[in-house]
């Protein structure tokens, strides 16, 4: 057990550099999940808010939570392969089907459902009282959805940012299947070889990469609370809608 | 199976017809491995939330940790006990367990608290003692607000269940993983066809268990 510990110590001081290096290899995971969450996020926020505006699609919301719950994250990855494979070899639009494309899209397609639920669900719950009042004051329809809807649903769509983060970050490492040079590598080739202080090290990395992600984003919550809402206004409840990845 | 074979279709029905054995065994696989997780979690969580309820103050504590390993990555928390307890299925379902307690807990608490307390009330005035409050009242009640919770946990478990196959378990996700070793699309769609399947069929199950289990309440369960 000490022996151990030591080993996996000793690991972390001898494999931090380089292009097989963890440092290396943790800012590519955080890249491929950047991407594919920002990717996801361009495009459920602006669908999620004009839903949640118009307040229509609240089966279809149900609906993309099932169904983005059902589908396991490790399969949509294969199944991604199939896609980028063909594109390279018929297309010029990327050159390699392998490694970084995959993922992306594997990793973008799993990342819209919390993003577009959370974002229509909080713009949807906005009070009808406050929405009417600005109506009735003669705001556009435009301006209340940026002015008034979206500020007071931000922390709702923050949650979702971050929950579809965090399930990037943590699904990332199963790219390392298409040859993408992130931190599941560690794991994946340990398992290969079966070494131990690589396995654990690498489970230690990408665990660690998770939490930080998740403990980012939970401080980015609390501080985009509006103004007025921070002191003594109803405290903002965080959605149950969580994926394990 | 060789990659210019493997680029003709995206789908052959004919290998899927060639494998039916196989299939079937792995499906097996997949459902027994589903099954211990949530009934092991079930029981786990139980008794957790049983003292979270009896003892308010552990109730934080106990979401804490439990949402500390649900934040863990399947695929790390897999890898750190492969070192102790190897490529086995107590490795699997070491991992798939801890998954499943924090969903559980939550509702089985939940469900429990949101029992009307004027029904708890008449109960007592009836001379029910906590024991028989409980079974006889209280856990008939939060019934619904459980199995929603079973649901999310079971859902989320056989999709995670596919992971399972790089520590040498993993059910309908050994298609999965082989299709990927051999850049063959037939497997990787069937693996993941399987799996949305089994989440989706056992989803329905648990809808009818719900009903037949709480006739007094036609309303149905939301998430």
């Amino acid at each position: 057990m000490i022996e151990f510990t030591a080993d996996v110590v000793t690991w972390l001081g001898e494999n931090w550099d380089g292009k097989t290096g963890y440092l290396f290899r943790g800012w590519k995971t955080l890249q491929l999940a950047g991407s594919a969450v920002i990717a996801a996020a361009v495009i459920a926020i602006p669908l999620g808010a004009y839903f949640g505006h118009v307040r229509r699609g609240g089966l279809a919301a149900s609906w993309i939570v099932n169904i983005g719950r059902a589908l396991p994250s490790f399969g949509i990855l294969a199944l991604a392969l199939p896609f980028t494979i063909r594109l390279a070899r018929n297309t010029s639009l990327i050159s390699s089907g392998l490694g970084f494309w995959p993922a992306f899209v594997a990793l973008f397609a799993l990342a819209l459902p919390p993003i577009f639920t959370n974002t229509y669900t909080a713009v949807r719950e906005v009070d009808p009282g406050t929405v009417e009042a600005a109506r009735g004051m003669g705001v556009t329809e435009p301006r209340i959805l940026t002015t008034i809807e979206l500020p007071l649903a931000a922390p709702v769509i923050i949650a979702g940012l971050r929950i579809s983060a965090v399930q990037a970050v943590a699904t990332a490492p199963l790219a390392a299947l298409v040859a993408y040079n992130g931190l599941g590598r560690y794991i994946i080739d340990g398992f290969a070889i079966r070494d131990n202080v690589t396995i654990f090290a690498g489970a230690l990395l990408v665990a660690l990469l998770a939490v930080l992600t998740e403990l980012a984003f939970g401080r980015l919550e609390r501080r985009v609370v509006p103004e007025g809402m921070q002191r003594g206004g109803e405290r903002v409840t965080r959605p149950v809608e969580v994926t394990a990845t | 199976m060789t990659l210019a074979q493997a680029s003709d279709a995206f789908f052959r029905w004919s290998w899927v017809f060639d494998h039916l054995d196989d299939i079937r065994d792995k499906v097996v696989e997949h459902l027994v491995l589903t099954g211990i997780a949530l009934g092991v979690g079930f029981v786990i969580s139980l008794l957790l939330a049983l003292v979270a309820l009896r003892f308010r103050v552990t109730y934080a504590p106990i979401t804490w940790v439990t949402g500390a390993l649900y934040t863990i990555p399947s695929l790390a928390l897999f890898a750190f006990f492969v070192p102790i307890t190897g490529f086995t299925i107590l490795t699997a379902e070491i991992g798939l367990v801890s998954y499943t307690l924090l969903i559980l807990i939550r509702n089985i608490v939940a469900g429990i608290d949101g029992v009307d307390p004027a029904v708890k009330e008449a109960a007592r005035g009836m001379g029910y003692g906590r024991r028989r409050l409980f079974l006889e009242i209280e856990l008939p009640l939060a019934l619904p607000v459980i199995i929603a919770g079973i649901r999310i946990a079971a859902v989320t478990t056989i999709g995670l269940v596919t992971v399972t196959a790089l520590i040498g378990q993993g059910g309908v996700g050994f298609f999965i993983l082989s299709g990927l070793n051999r850049f063959f699309d037939t497997e990787i769609i069937l693996g993941t066809a399987l799996s949305v399947i089994l989440a989706v069929a056992a989803d329905v199950s648990l809808v009818l268990l719900e009903r037949a289990l709480t006739p007094w309440s036609r309303r149905r369960a939301t998430l």
